[in-house]
């Protein structure tokens, strides 16, 4: 049987969403919101469905395709470009979380008050740029759907924002223009000097000893350069440390439903491009500056941690905790082997869960009382106690809590790198240690206490604002639970990094 | 020469420029026969007539051998009929915006608009088959003169007039010390013809020479650096622009920095590409001064990059915004790669459609408030969402945003200067640093467009020239955005410029 029509399929499967959003009249509101809604679903239905097949024996290799698409000097040529989408399971596990949180963001786009036909166009392209990114083959296929994310974001935030959403957005554009532009170096660079962009290719051309032949150009000193320059366009990304500005602005300005994608997903393409080019491509050279990631995941770590405490936005809160997450995912990465890689990974999926459940409850508070600032907000449990419960439960997965995801990943991550490096180790514990301080002093400031007068009249979350929050826990407690979920499909991912590694 | 060797020329391959010239005097006689009062638009549709002629008689000549008649004056080879088609293609659509071009006060010479278009791309044509000095300097000053009349048509108006003196100062200047530089070249090779040229200076030994060609090196590409409008004669741009007529602008920024090109590659490539250096290391003297044009070019995409974030006239934006382009493209020339020729064809490919349409849209918007500051685009996307989205994708390609033709325009410019050896990591990046500088003012358009509000909210109607413009523009934008294989299989079918030196 032949399943490879079903990965272009379900990476283009919001533009049918988009057609019919295009022919709709602007002033429907309802209408909008439901063909928005329904737009992600085929690419959700689709994932899982490669998830049965594949968990039912079909090789991810079989849902590979590839059509010749241009070459400058003719097609397959060298220097020739193809389309080729692909799986392999770090993609497949990150396609998945797309799929999820989109449909669960769309959902959450009901708070959205202007011109839902201009944004749910936009929100349905930011899918197919997300979904690209982790099925690309291709560098310059990889790349066109990064910035595919780009341009759509830059809108959304700037039109459908708050308060200082132009400044964000402009804030967002440009580090992320100076990112994808180091990227984009580093793939013309890459493909000038070896003539061509495919992702195994290059893997195999730049890891063999006869490959050292064919790209000649590609010394262990330019090796080097290409690594740092992809830990940088990728370090805009995550964020890391002192790149991270723009990223506080998009988690404040932008609107909710907006920042859950962004956060759980957008900020991942930073840690899956580290995985896939930085690790895969120049695994020695990411070996021997393995301790300085490491050292950047600690102090993304204690930053955001500390950052974080003392904070008045609730949304500043969880700003900052990203980056503290966003440096276990380092850690891990830093840490190179099998517990500190799978950490990582299990990092990514796990903060995107979460972070999308803390988000989209914040968009549930705000859209009632209004403000976020913690100290406006106390007394919730008393006129939304679901809803403060539920912010609750999201806290104790951010801070890693046993029997929610959070934990596993926080738990390997340092296992990894207690094994190789225990004094750095040490030290990045203490950010742990003040995860669960800020996060509980927030969420319990909020939650306790009297009632503020102005809650009068305020109503619970809503049924159909359930659906996001007990799907997001459900998941969150399953990987909890059962790590296996992930671990089965990842396992061939890490057993390729580790040999690359070892070899 | 008698007459039988004067018709035994394959005058064929010159029925492009025929066509032209004989386009271009009818209209200037119908023009001088119709009543004063007559409405002179319906002109512009036998220009146009005219222009998809000779695209039609060069596409015909496609894959030909190299021809060169009037001893060797004139040559076609695919160099000759690949960058033509830009030019028609170009001015063919100027001339569609040159049609609706309506601002307040009217205009009074419309007849004099399209067959001065037809000269100046006369002018244009002739230089990128010229074989010759002599025929490419009168092909220059032909497309020169042209575009000095057209900068001032415009002629009640204080802008206009102050741009066409401008233009014309300048212009001498420049053209005077290109002139100069070809002297030295006519005094060591004894001959203005491009071929012998060629050949003479391949053996070409004393040091004296060398520093007297590399020059005359020098003083060509800065000579040229004006109608290309990049350092260190970009000055004029900013204020030629504003005052033209749009149309004249657009075929300004497009067909005259295409031509500019041109004569930079004919000229440049053939009389210097073949000179020895008397150095081991880098065996021809253009190689060793490389680094003085990736100078230029650095300096040229510094300034306009920069200079423009701080522009609230749209065409002064557009002026500097054109500049930095020239610089883009000045990089692909300065690393000499392989893909030099390819590079520079394809972006000034994409460069034509997203320009002349950006231009369209100004035109249309400026006509109607008789104002180009950047706040007349606030609420666009209300007022026309279509006009506001094709602008969008317009201003996307500028900015070199993947999925639109810039893009892939910029992948070619950025592959060639990675490819040679040593690779220009410098100047790739300074191009890409000032890329994203762009972005800044290029965004700023979109928040005009689609974040604020509208002051004027009167519907916008295109007319039937800018809406064929508009979308011929938008389309060209995104299938050599997403199929760029059309235009790199018609570079392989003419060999990617084989043929260029033989």
């Amino acid at each position: 049987m032949n399943e490879s029509f079903i990965l272009p399929l379900l990476v283009f499967s919001p533009v049918v969403g988009m057609i019919v959003l295009a022919f709709l009249p602007k002033t429907q509101e309802k209408l909008l919101k439901t063909v928005g809604l329904l737009g992600t679903i085929p690419a959700l239905v689709l994932a899982f469905i490669i998830y049965g097949a594949y968990q039912s024996g079909t090789p991810l290799a079989d849902f590979a395709i590839k059509y010749g698409w241009f070459g400058i000097l003719g097609k397959g040529e060298p220097f020739s470009v193809d389309f080729e989408l692909g799986l392999h399971g770090l993609s497949l596990v990150l396609i998945l979380l797309t799929t999820v949180i989109s449909t669960l963001a769309a959902l959450a786009s009901i708070h959205i008050k202007k011109e839902w036909k201009g944004y749910f166009l936009l929100f349905l392209l930011l899918e197919i740029g997300m979904l690209g990114v982790f099925a690309a083959e291709n560098l310059i296929l990889f790349f066109i759907f990064f910035e595919i994310t780009l341009i759509p974001m830059f809108f959304l935030i700037g039109k459908w924002g708050f308060f200082e959403k132009e400044k964000a957005a402009f804030s967002f554009l440009i580090y992320n223009g100076i990112g994808s532009a180091v990227l984009l170096i580093v793939i013309m660079i890459l493909m000038a000097k070896t003539g061509t962009t495919n992702i195994n290719e290059l893997m195999t051309i730049l890891n063999s000893p006869e490959g050292a032949l064919q790209g000649g150009g590609v010394s262990t000193e330019l090796k080097y350069g290409l690594l740092i320059s992809l830990l940088v366009a990728f370090g805009v990304k995550l964020p890391i440390f002192p790149l991270h500005t723009w990223m506080l602005r998009v988690h404040v300005q932008a609107p909710v439903s907006i920042v859950m994608i962004h956060s759980g997903i957008l900020l991942k393409i930073g840690a899956f491009g580290l995985i896939r080019f930085g690790m895969g491509l120049f695994p020695e050279q990411f070996q021997a500056i393995a301790w300085i990631i490491a050292l950047l995941g600690v102090v993304n770590l204690l930053y955001g941690a500390f950052l974080a405490f003392i904070q008045t936005d609730l949304k500043m809160v969880l700003a900052y905790s990203s980056i503290s997450h966003m440096g276990i995912v380092l850690i891990g990465l830093g840490a190179l082997n099998e517990a500190g890689i799978q950490g990582a990974i299990f990092q990514v999926v796990s903060h995107g869960l979460i972070s999308a459940l803390l988000f989209f409850l914040i968009g549930v508070m705000y859209e009632r009382v209004g403000t976020t600032y913690i100290t406006k907000l106390g007394g919730l449990a008393h006129a939304m106690p679901l809803t403060a419960g539920f912010l609750l439960a999201g806290a104790l997965a951010s801070l890693g809590l046993p029997g929610m995801s959070g934990f596993v990943s926080e738990f390997m991550a340092f296992l990894g790198l207690f094994k190789e490096m225990p004094v750095l180790a040490a030290v990045g514990a203490i950010g742990i240690i003040m995860t669960a301080v800020y996060l509980l002093r927030a969420v319990l400031n909020v939650t306790y206490g009297k009632a503020k007068q102005s809650y009068a009249g305020i109503f619970d979350i809503k049924p159909v604002e359930m659906v996001p929050v007990i799907v997001l826990l459900g998941f969150i407690i399953l990987i909890g639970v059962y790590p296996n979920v992930l671990t089965q499909p990842l396992q061939l991912v890490l057993e390729n990094i580790l040999l690359g590694l070892g070899g | 020469m008698d007459l039988e060797t004067l018709l035994g020329y394959e005058w064929g391959i010159m029925a492009p420029e025929f066509i032209i010239l004989g386009v271009a005097t009818l209209l200037s006689l119908l023009d001088l026969f119709m009543g004063r009062n007559r409405d002179r638009r319906p002109l512009a549709w036998i220009g146009i007539a005219g222009i998809i002629a000779a695209i039609a008689f060069l596409v015909g000549m496609v894959g030909n051998d190299v021809t060169s008649i009037l001893a060797d004056t004139f040559r076609l080879d695919s160099f000759a009929i690949a960058f033509k088609l830009l030019l028609l293609v170009g001015a063919g659509m100027v001339l569609l915006l040159a049609m609706n071009d309506q601002p307040k006060e009217g205009i009074e010479y419309r007849g004099e608009y399209f067959y001065l278009l037809l000269t100046g791309l006369l002018g244009a044509m002739v230089m990128s088959s010229s074989g010759d000095l002599i025929t490419i300097f009168v092909g220059l000053e032909l497309l020169s003169i042209s575009s000095y009349i057209l900068a001032g048509l415009r002629k009640r108006n204080q802008l206009s007039n102050e741009s066409a003196m401008k233009y014309v100062i300048n212009g001498s200047i420049s053209t005077a010390i290109t002139l100069f530089g070809l002297s030295y070249v006519y005094g060591l090779a004894g001959t203005t013809n491009l071929k012998e040229i060629f050949l003479s200076f391949s053996n070409l030994q004393g040091n004296q020479e060398l520093y007297i060609l590399g020059i005359a090196l020098l003083m060509i590409v800065v000579g040229i650096s004006f109608k290309l409008a990049t350092a260190p004669f970009h000055m004029w741009a900013p204020d030629v622009y504003q005052g033209a007529p749009t149309p004249v602008t657009a075929f300004l920024s497009v067909v005259s920095k295409t031509a500019g090109f041109i004569v930079l590659l004919r000229l440049v490539v053939t009389v210097f590409g073949n000179v020895p250096s008397g150095d081991e290391e880098s065996p021809f003297l253009l190689y060793r001064l490389q680094d003085f044009i990736a100078v230029l070019a650095g300096i040229t995409m510094i300034v306009g990059n920069t200079v423009a974030l701080k522009q609230r006239n749209i065409k002064r934006l557009l002026a500097y915004s054109s500049i930095a382009h020239a610089g883009y493209l000045l990089v692909a020339f300065a690393t000499l790669s392989y893909f030099m020729f390819d590079a520079i064809w394809f972006y000034l490919l994409a460069y034509l459609f997203m320009n002349i349409g950006v231009f369209a849209i100004i035109q249309v918007i400026s006509n109607k408030t008789d104002s180009e500051d950047i706040s007349e685009f606030a609420g666009l996307y209300q007022r026309s969402p279509i006009t506001a989205i094709a602008l969008g994708i317009l201003i996307l390609s500028l900015a070199g945003i993947p999925g639109t033709a810039g893009f892939i325009g910029k992948v070619n410019i950025f592959l060639g200067a990675f490819m040679t050896n040593p690779a220009h990591y410098v100047l790739a990046s300074v191009m890409i640093a000032t890329t994203v500088v762009s972005y800044f003012y290029y965004f700023g358009i979109f928040t005009q467009m689609f974040f604020r509000p509208a002051g004027d909210k009167s519907k916008i109607q295109l007319p039937v020239g800018v809406l064929i413009v508009m979308i011929l523009s938008v389309v060209g934008t995104i299938v050599f955005g997403l199929f760029p294989g059309i235009a790199f299989d018609f570079l392989t079918s003419i060999n990617n410029f084989g043929d260029f030196v033989n």
